[in-house]
């Protein structure tokens, strides 16, 4: 599958290595060029620089042709724009973003968008492991 | 702008509340427009929740970033079912997506600038060749585009401005000529003429205007 990642972080660099992994064809594009040393040298995939929310960028990342975008940059708003850009405009199959805030992220799943909060997903975990081991000592 | 919008909708009667992330722009709208800042950041559900957002009849984004303003007018329609959205953009290809979400777009800044900058910038300029004689005759040279509506007339239905006179056509193709009354311009016809300046615009807008 052809995958575009906006942002290289912490996840989307490692994303990026996994899905490259697997054999998809991955681009990630990020507005700071010192973000993609992230990226191991056996990275095959592509790293642009670019604004992932300026139509010309993503036209140049191949958003055209894409069948995945993810958009885990460290901006939820920004995050929650080029998911909006890549469905909208350029309907792309799947749209997957990160959306910290858990408010937010409810709102967009209702308006479509497949949208997860890291906040949430980890407090969760948190609390069923803190549950879990408490279940273990009483019974 | 937030401000001068504000300032402008109260003196009309308007009921307005700013939302404002930065506290030192708050304290001084509150002070100079009265207890209208509330501090907090206008993307945040929560902080339109507080603030009544459910009650209001336009929400206006007006921050510098679009994605900014393109949440918090989502967040307004789909959550507390604000009937009219309105957006500032500052990169004009946002308009179709911010349009196709249902939240109004005003021309852009940049657009405003750019629809000036044409006005006073002809797109097809005449080049000047020499400034000869007493009277400061220019020899202009021109191109004829492809859309213009001097195609296929010939230099009398023209009806060029007194004392202008087309010396030499050289067309794409062929041999440049000395053009009489019935010569017929074409696209891509290369002109050197002679005008007045004083009706220079007029012989570029007969030559070359759409």
């Amino acid at each position: 599958m052809r995958v575009i990642i906006i942002g290289c972080g912490r996840v989307g660099a490692q994303l990026a290595e996994l899905l490259d992994k697997d054999g998809h064809t991955v681009t990630i594009l990020d507005i700071d060029a010192n973000s993609f040393r992230r990226l191991s040298s056996e990275f095959k995939g592509t790293a642009l620089v670019g604004n992932g929310i300026d139509q010309r960028a993503l036209v140049r990342a191949g958003i055209e042709q894409a069948d995945v975008l993810v958009a885990v940059t460290q901006g939820d708003n920004r995050n929650v724009m080029a998911a909006q850009i890549a469905k909208h405009i350029y309907n792309v199959p799947r749209v997957i973003c990160r959306i910290y805030d858990p408010l937010r992220e409810e709102l967009y799943q209702m308006l479509g968008l497949e949208a997860f909060s890291p906040t949430t997903i980890f407090a969760r975990l948190i609390r069923d492991k803190i549950e879990g081991k408490e279940e273990k000592r009483s019974g | 702008m937030g401000y001068h919008l504000a300032s402008a909708l109260l003196e009309e009667g308007h009921e307005v509340l700013i939302i404002e992330k930065n506290a030192s722009y708050c304290d001084i709208i509150n002070e100079e427009l009265g207890s209208i800042c509330y501090h907090g950041d206008g993307c945040e559900a929560a902080t339109l929740t507080e603030v009544g957002t459910n009650r209001a009849d336009m929400l206006v984004a007006v921050t510098g970033d679009d994605e900014d303003n393109l949440v918090a007018c989502q967040i307004a329609k789909a959550k507390f079912k604000v009937p009219r959205v309105i957006a500032r953009i500052r990169n004009p290809q946002n308009k179709l997506l911010f349009e196709k979400l249902g939240i109004d777009v005003p021309l852009s800044a940049t657009e405003l600038i750019l629809e000036a900058i044409e006005k006073e910038v002809p797109t097809h300029p005449l080049t000047h060749l020499l400034t000869i004689g007493e009277k400061g005759l220019e020899i202009v040279e021109v191109r004829i585009p492809l859309s213009a509506k001097s195609i296929g007339k010939s230099v009398q239905e023209l009806a060029l401005p007194e004392e202008s006179k087309l010396a030499l056509i050289i067309p794409k193709d062929g041999k440049p000529s000395v053009p009489n009354a019935e010569t017929v311009l074409q696209a891509y016809d290369q002109i050197i003429a002679l005008t007045p300046p004083e009706h220079e615009g007029e012989l570029r807008a007969i030559l070359t205007g759409t």
